[in-house]
């Protein structure tokens, strides 16, 4: 959080108070009015996210009602690039941290692992703006890739076994190849929020 | 004869090396033909002629009667098919020849071998005494690049391209244009200025058939292969305007300041109008796709047709054709691939590589050919200065773009990634035949033996030490892709994740864009462009559709190959499925298509080795026999069933053990069957409504299980009034007739627990 610079917090909040109506605090039907977000099909697990006391890393669960505005700034502060200076540690660190934001979003009942009916639900809500055919195929979708991530993972199983779900482990190892550190990021660069309704922005 | 005596080991290569001298022998000489052999050629014709016009004169001389040619030799009427051919052949039988011996291969580039059997080739013709064919630019420019270009540009991966666009484009447009102005204005006093910043404007831009060359072997990462490839395609609009801007201003002799402001829109015309025209062309191709579903025989045509006009086309008003070309290829390829059938998208595929492997090579043929042929004015100092100001100004030109591009970019570029970018500055053919266009002729040989000695220094030296350097310097290698279901779909879930982030923020970025593209793209243009249903289709449907084709082919190709595929995992659907609570249906509702799919292959893999069959059933999600069946195999077997029931059950009551149920209107009855074959279980709870009793549910892999043959509660009328029971209902599976023919498999069975059709739970069941 400390690693954004003046200018960008001073932007952010400004964008926090025309969210919030110049309240202390937002709630989730503030960020619901947003009419861009209209068109997104996993829109509900994005607002969920903002309310999701995991991630604020202060070990607590559940959700909230209302954010603040330091509660906003945690949960965007997953999404800062790495720059020239990070090192490799760093890296590493960023690249947990925003694997288990993307984790915390598909394990809805936070039993730490991501059961099949999870997944299925994630895919189909990924899928849920594309009609009738997307829910056909959602849970062919959602299957296959279980059984991809079981294969890599516990290649030899018994008939027997069960695969409870995907850990964080096995959800770090299956996405290793996209490098999500340098992929899962906006750019904070110019975000000024008043040049929103004119259209274009300066970045 | 030397190859009478060969050993039978190392006859193979030694035989091609023969037939390669054998051929280049010949292809000299029917080039050189022309100059040696039009004297006896018009003795050798006129006899021909003399013949024909003879029965003219037959009927009226008395005597004299020529006999009638049995065997004539017609050199002339086939000679320039003959040679184009020999030429083709030629190249490939090199290209061949190359790659069987592996020692060389492995140090030396392609593109350097290639070039050195050029001046062969083109040595023995002068020592013959015939005139060697120099690389002819019209050849060059309407023949032999656009093939190249077609198959870079249909096959650009966009994603990287599109996320480094802005890279691309510095290096190209201000990178192309520092290099020519550097070199020129460091050249001049060597000749006037304008006629050096021409030949910088010539000597500057990287070139795309030699980068590709080069490039391919070495397998670099992804980001820096498109950063130089990228470059390489889109400095082709700087090159051209620079071009004709200093050749119609060497001969004027001055500048003025309204004319670089002229060159200036020009080139915005040059570039932008060359995308419009393949844009257009891209366009017209995608719509012309939709109509050939019963003509898909012509379907590459169309692509090729259309690519190739886009080209043209934008010659006709020296716009820039390679971007045309890159524009129409991208533009036309998502529409295209959703319309055309996969045996006409691997003939497209197959052409375009093979086109343009044939166009690569004979490029670096004739370049080693004209070497020897051309007339070559050798001025030491020019020359060498001219090398070593590439190599500066390259230099230079990457630091210093690099350090003002790292200000804006997330994944900075690193000392490493710099020196591979400056280093793949690689000089080509392009250059070389715009310095053949030059009409000035004393300028013309200097600047071309400079331009020869740069490409030559380029291919050979940067390309032969490029590959040490690049395991020397630890480059980070292409990954491997897998094509993973998980990473497809997180990709998509990220594009989401940030659009919707950014629209939090309120700020416009470039996933708020791309997004809005993207439904434009959806709701608007695919409709006209795309036939039928698939233009509805969301990417990761397609995506997971391409996968399991693939999968399935790779089974079936294994499976006959007799090779056990690279994941061998025991893990199947039933690890990771529930085994939740009956109501489940446990079968994936599957697309007609699908089944289509599923069934060719289990049909022709099903026809080869069936035990290997077996093997596979473990990890392969499409026939896993415990867990996922076509449905056709599934209503199949409910037709054979109802089938069996029809029949008198008396008739076939060995099989059946009726349990007799006690008094009731409507007993019902179960049926136990012997199942003679290995079973699959579906659980299916569609057909009555449940109570909330459940039995508990048969593990689907113990073959001792019994199977019960619940008659549908829809036929009452049949015999023994069958009606199933508010219990949990397993349907099995009758197998089909191609299956393995197991052992009789004993199943116990059960009776029926009672007549009360309420929720009792039954102990006594399957178990």
């Amino acid at each position: 959080m400390s690693d954004f610079s003046v200018e960008q917090i001073k932007n952010l909040h400004k964008r926090f108070e025309q969210l919030s109506g110049n309240e202390e605090t937002i709630s989730r039907e503030n960020l619901e009015n947003i009419p861009a977000l209209a068109n997104n099909p996993i829109r509900r697990q994005i607002i969920g996210a903002f309310f999701d006391k995991r991630n604020q890393h202060q070990n607590e669960v559940g959700s909230f009602e209302e954010i603040g505005f330091e509660q906003f700034l945690m949960v965007m502060s997953h999404f800062r690039p790495p720059t020239l200076k990070t090192t490799e540690e760093e890296r590493e660190t960023m690249r947990k941290e925003k694997l288990r934001f993307l984790f915390n979003m598909h394990d809805t009942d936070n039993d730490g692992t991501i059961t099949l009916e999870e997944y299925r639900k994630a895919v189909e809500e990924l899928l849920s703006k594309s009609g009738a055919i997307g829910q056909e195929a959602a849970k062919a979708i959602a299957d296959a890739a279980m059984l991809e991530v079981a294969s890599t993972n516990v290649p030899h199983m018994a008939p027997d076994d069960f695969y409870e779900g995907i850990t964080f482990e096995h959800f770090e190892q299956i996405l290793k190849g996209l490098e999500m550190e340098s992929r899962m990021h906006i750019r904070f660069l110019d975000v000024d929020t008043t040049t929103m309704h004119c259209g274009r922005s300066t970045s | 004869m030397a190859v009478l005596r060969l050993t039978r080991s190392s006859s193979g290569p030694r035989l091609t090396e023969f037939i390669c001298v054998l051929l280049l022998v010949l292809v000299s000489v029917a080039s050189a033909s022309r100059d040696v052999v039009p004297g006896s050629n018009e003795t050798w014709g006129n006899p021909a002629r003399a013949t024909q016009d003879d029965p003219h004169h037959q009927t009226n001389s008395t005597g004299h009667k020529k006999a009638f040619p049995v065997l004539s030799f017609h050199y002339e009427e086939v000679k320039k098919p003959l040679e184009i051919s020999l030429w083709i052949l030629l190249a490939l039988l090199m290209k061949l020849g190359f790659h069987i011996i592996p020692r060389v291969s492995n140090v030396v580039p392609e593109s350097c071998l290639l070039i050195f059997v050029g001046l062969l080739v083109g040595g023995i013709i002068k020592a013959i005494g015939g005139e060697a064919p120099g690389l002819d630019a019209k050849l060059f420019f309407y023949y032999l690049l656009p093939p190249i270009i077609l198959d870079a540009g249909y096959f650009l991966p966009i994603r990287p391209f599109t996320e480094n666009l802005g890279t691309i484009l510095v290096f190209a447009v201000v990178g192309t244009l520092w290099n020519a102005f550097f070199i020129g204005g460091m050249m001049y006093g060597v000749v006037d200025l304008l006629s050096c910043l021409l030949f910088g404007s010539i000597i500057s831009a990287v070139d795309p058939v030699a980068v590709l060359a080069v490039f391919e072997e070495i397998h670099i990462n992804e980001l820096l292969h498109i950063l130089v490839f990228g470059e390489s395609l889109l400095n082709d609009a700087v090159t051209v305007v620079l071009y004709h801007l200093f050749k119609e201003f060497a001969h004027a002799g001055t500048v003025t300041v309204a004319d670089a402001f002229l060159g200036v829109v020009c080139f915005f015309v040059v570039s932008l109008g060359g995308i419009m025209v393949g844009a257009i062309y891209g366009i017209l191709g995608a719509f012309t796709s939709r109509f050939t579903a019963h003509t898909r025989v012509i379907e590459p045509l169309f692509v090729f047709l259309y690519s190739y006009m886009a080209y043209l086309s934008a010659e006709v008003f020296h716009l820039s054709g390679i971007m045309s070309l890159i524009a129409c290829g991208v533009v036309m390829r998502p529409y295209v691939e959703a319309n055309i059938s996969h045996k006409s998208y691997t003939t497209i595929k197959y052409f375009l590589k093979m086109w343009s492997s044939v166009s690569e090579t004979l490029i670096f043929i004739f370049l080693g050919v004209s070497t020897v042929a051309g007339p070559h004015a050798w001025n030491w100092t020019f020359v060498i200065v001219t090398v070593i100001l590439c190599l500066v100004s390259r230099v230079l030109g990457v630091i210093g773009l690099t350090y003002i591009i790292n200000k804006f970019r997330i994944v900075k570029l690193t000392k490493k990634d710099q020196f591979i970018v400056a280093y793949g500055g690689l000089r080509g053919a392009i250059a070389f035949s715009l310095g053949f266009l030059l009409t000035d002729s004393d300028m013309k040989n200097l600047f071309l033996t400079a331009i020869i000695t740069v490409i030559f220094f380029t291919v050979f030296v940067q390309g032969m030490t490029i590959r040490p350097l690049v395991e020397l310097l630890a480059v980070k290698k292409k990954k491997e892709s897998k094509g993973s279901i998980n990473e497809e779909i997180h990709t998509q879930f990220l594009d989401h994740l940030l659009t919707g982030i950014e629209d939090i923020c309120g700020h416009y970025g470039h996933h708020h864009w791309k997004d809005k593209l993207n439904r434009f793209n959806k709701a608007y243009v695919k409709r006209w462009l795309i036939r039928g249903e698939r233009s509805t289709e969301p990417q990761l449907i397609s995506f997971y559709n391409k996968m399991e084709m693939k999968q399935a082919m790779m089974l079936v190709e294994s499976g006959s190959a007799a090779k056990l595929p690279t994941i061998v995992s025991s893990v199947s659907m039933q690890n990771i499925q529930t085994k939740g609570p009956a109501r489940r249906r446990a079968i994936p509702s599957i697309s007609k298509s699908r089944e289509e799919e599923i069934r060719k292959i289990l049909r022709a893999n099903l026809q080869k080795t069936r035990q290997r069959l077996r093997s596979y059933s473990r990890h392969d999600l499409l026939i896993d026999p415990f867990e996922d069946v076509s449905e056709v195999r599934f209503r199949k077997q409910r037709v054979e069933m109802e089938r069996r029931v029809s029949f008198n059950s008396d008739c076939d009551m060995s099989h059946y053990l009726t349990v007799p149920a006690k008094s009731q209107e409507t007993p019902p009855v179960r049926k136990v069957c012997f199942e003679s074959e290995h079973q699959i279980y579906t659980y299916d709870d569609s057909e009555s409504p449940r109570g909330s009793a459940q039995a508990s549910r048969p593990h689907p892999s113990s073959p001792d299980a019994v199977s019960l043959l619940d008659e549908s509660p829809q036929r009452p009328s049949q015999r023994g009034a069958l009606r199933t029971r508010g219990d949990a209902e397993v349907r099995a599976k009758a197998p089909d007739d191609k299956e393995e023919q197991d052992q009789l498999k004993l199943s116990r069975c059960l009776s029926d627990p009672g007549p009360k059709k309420d929720e009792e739970e039954d102990g006594s069941f399957l178990s």
